[in-house]
């Protein structure tokens, strides 16, 4: 698994032609199915690049490792702001660990 | 299935970071000039620039002159570069740097305001979002976007070309751009050989896995000069999640170590220079050190403190972050435990290493009409990026002063029927090759025959000419190549491509008798670095009519 998309969480981007996850996917790999709920169409085409978990703004989708290459069920999330990009890790033990990055220079810098 | 046709000035083909900081720069220069930019994906994130960036490895620091960033290339390349294409890039790297700067992308300072040193050659930045920030930049011009748009063929008369061909992936649409100029900026070719990774994590590939070298495989097509398809790239890079080893070792200094503790490259390889050796020597010693049975090799990060993790981790998550997740478990944990790196499979590139379009200092290809920006122009490597923007930047000028006067050609009715059936026609077949039969038997062929991971990327004549043998009798089953929907039409579209690249490489890797970069291409058959025959560029065109590649050489100074 690369991505894991939370239908509990998801909203399927309603109103908006295609859900951001799928407007945003580098390789075109989600889709909104017909419960308008979106979905990855083939894990192991995943470049674990993070976009659509970026794109999110509920964040239903998180980044994990493929099994095969890590085994401990960590995963991460993130939340855009304007000039920041906020990263929530959890570890192999549901600890978290936060990062604040700036990731624009706002006018003056 | 509906045809759109489209006139415009210029048409940009691929928008990365080549491709739309050219949309911004003819915008700059000639802001009536009408423009199309023609992107697989979704400008805000695609190509290699989709997962970010967190350093900018070429920049011209104080101290440096062009000279001597020239010469340190031409070292790393064993002598062969093109130095006319080099010291261009060189000479604009800075102010290429500024202007994205100035769109938004936040660079590491000291207080003095002058960007701090990272590596010699290396700045740091905070480039999560550097894509989005370019792309914003193009959405402020008046360019036309056209955003999931597969690129398939040129529209070529023979003579130049006009245009391209394109397949909507969201609307099913066929598209018919003619253009006076045609800049083509698609990337590199990843997904040639079978990568390290398999099953669920084939695609966590160092390389943007939707790169496949269509930008090469169109210019192949139309009889376009490519050079240096031998100088293949190998990244030596973190285990399974490919994260930048130079994002360590630059960042905090540590050390290549291998299983027992030791500095290898100091201790076993001073005839290579040590750990002063050059790019691919740091690779060569790694695979050497894994045959030996000193393997698996390490960056020692054990010696880094709390905040000096943490300030890696922001690093990373600017550009892989994948690797947090495999740090994020005791047992894994960089402080504790050394990072293991290991090669990748091969990729075609002309950012890293050379591989692209044969080009003259102005970014004019070998065909009327088409200039080459970023990963497919070849003869200039370690350009990365900024390079990359530099040479759009070129080849904008270069199009802009060349279309003066240019006419639109006249639509060609046949060919468009013609490039319409074949892009359509993995559709019509029920039953076939899929996508993926086609991809793991391309990989397999190329992975076992023409010197990928399992080969410790050696080569020789004898695999070469099967290898030869077999992506021959692949192209001729890509006939009953078969898609069920547009996403693995998509697919199909990329097997053909790739295959079209691998030919070619191939022929390449035939023809250079001798071994010049290790492990990039290294010959069993020819062991030795030959200056009295190949300090020359090996180059190829491609007739489609007799399906014939001839091999041509260029003398150095070109």
């Amino acid at each position: 698994m690369s991505i894991f998309i939370d239908e509990n969480i998801c909203n399927g981007c309603k109103g908006l032609p295609e859900a951001r996850c799928e407007r945003i996917c580098p390789g075109d790999l989600c889709y909104r199915k017909e419960n308008l709920k979106a979905a990855i169409r083939d894990q192991s085409a995943c470049w674990t690049c993070a976009c659509c978990v970026k794109e999110c703004p509920v964040q239903a989708i998180e980044l994990k490792l493929p099994f095969q290459i890590c085994s401990n069920g960590s995963s991460l999330k993130v939340r855009l702001r304007h000039d920041k990009t906020i990263w929530t890790v959890w570890d192999a033990e549901g600890h978290q660990e936060e990062f604040f990055i700036q990731a624009r220079s706002l006018k003056g810098d | 299935m509906s045809i759109s046709y489209i006139d415009t000035d210029i048409l940009i083909i691929g928008g990365g970071a080549a491709g739309c900081f050219a949309a911004v720069e003819i915008y700059k220069r000639a802001p009536t000039c009408k423009v199309v930019v023609m992107e697989k994906a979704h400008i805000e994130r695609s190509g290699c620039l989709a997962m970010g960036l967190n350093a900018i490895n070429a920049y011209l620091h104080a101290g440096q002159t062009p000279d001597s960033y020239v010469s340190f290339v031409e070292r790393h390349f064993e002598g062969i570069i093109r130095r006319d294409l080099v010291y261009s890039i060189v000479k604009g790297l800075n102010e290429a740097v500024k202007d994205v700067e100035e769109m938004g992308l936040p660079i590491e300072k000291n207080e003095d305001g002058s960007y701090k040193v990272r590596g010699k050659r290396s700045i740091r930045i905070f480039g999560e979002r550097l894509k989005p920030i370019l792309a914003e930049a193009v959405q402020r011009t008046p360019s036309q976007v056209l955003n999931r748009v597969v690129a398939t063929n040129f529209i070529y008369d023979g003579n130049r070309v006009c245009g391209a061909f394109g397949f909507g992936v969201r609307n099913g649409v066929f598209y018919v751009i003619r253009a006076k100029a045609v800049i083509v900026a698609t990337g590199g070719a990843s997904g040639i050989y079978k990568p390290n990774n398999t099953g669920e994590a084939r695609n966590l590939l160092w390389y943007c896995p939707w790169n496949v070298g269509t930008g090469y495989a169109m210019g192949i097509r139309i009889g376009a000069e490519m050079t240096s398809f031998e100088n293949r790239f190998v990244a030596l890079r973190v285990k399974d999640v490919n994260a930048p080893t130079g994002t360590i070792a630059v960042g905090t200094r540590s050390k290549q170590i291998n299983a027992r503790g030791e500095d290898y490259l100091e201790r076993y390889y001073q005839h290579l220079g040590g750990n002063k050796c050059l790019t691919h020597h740091r690779l060569l010693a790694t695979v050497e050190e894994k045959k030996i049975g000193r393997g698996p090799c390490y960056l020692d990060t054990t010696t880094l403190n709390e905040a000096e993790e943490r300030r890696l981790k922001e690093d990373f998550l600017n550009m892989n972050p994948q690797i947090v997740l495999l740090w994020a478990n005791k047992e894994m944990n960089p402080r504790k435990k050394p990072v293991e790196i290991q090669g990748t499979e091969p990729f075609v590139v002309g950012g890293h290493c050379q591989a692209g379009y044969w080009i003259d200092v102005e970014r004019r290809t070998t065909i009327p009409g088409l200039y080459a920006a970023g990963e497919v122009a070849g003869g200039a490597p370690k350009k990365y990026v900024s390079g990359s923007w530099v040479e759009a930047r070129i080849a904008v000028i270069t199009a802009l002063e060349d279309i003066k006067g240019v006419v639109l050609k006249d639509r060609d009715d046949e060919a468009i029927l013609r490039e319409k059936t074949r892009v359509f026609s993995p559709l019509t077949k029920k039953t076939g090759l899929s996508p993926v039969m086609a991809r793991e038997r391309l990989q397999k062929i190329m992975d076992e025959y023409a010197g990928g991971i399992s080969m410790n990327y050696a080569l020789h004549e004898e695999r070469l000419l099967e290898a030869r043998r077999l992506l021959k009798s692949l192209k001729d089953r890509m006939g009953d190549i078969a898609a069920i929907n547009n996403y693995t039409l998509v697919e199909a579209l990329e097997c053909i491509d790739r295959i079209d690249v691998a030919r070619i490489l191939v022929e390449h890797l035939i023809y250079r008798k001798e071994t010049r970069w290790a492990c990039y291409q290294t010959r069993l058959d020819y062991p030795e670095k030959d200056n009295s025959r190949w300090l020359t560029f090996v180059n190829s065109i491609y007739n489609q009519n007799t399906d014939e590649i001839k091999m041509v050489e260029r003398p150095l100074s070109s």
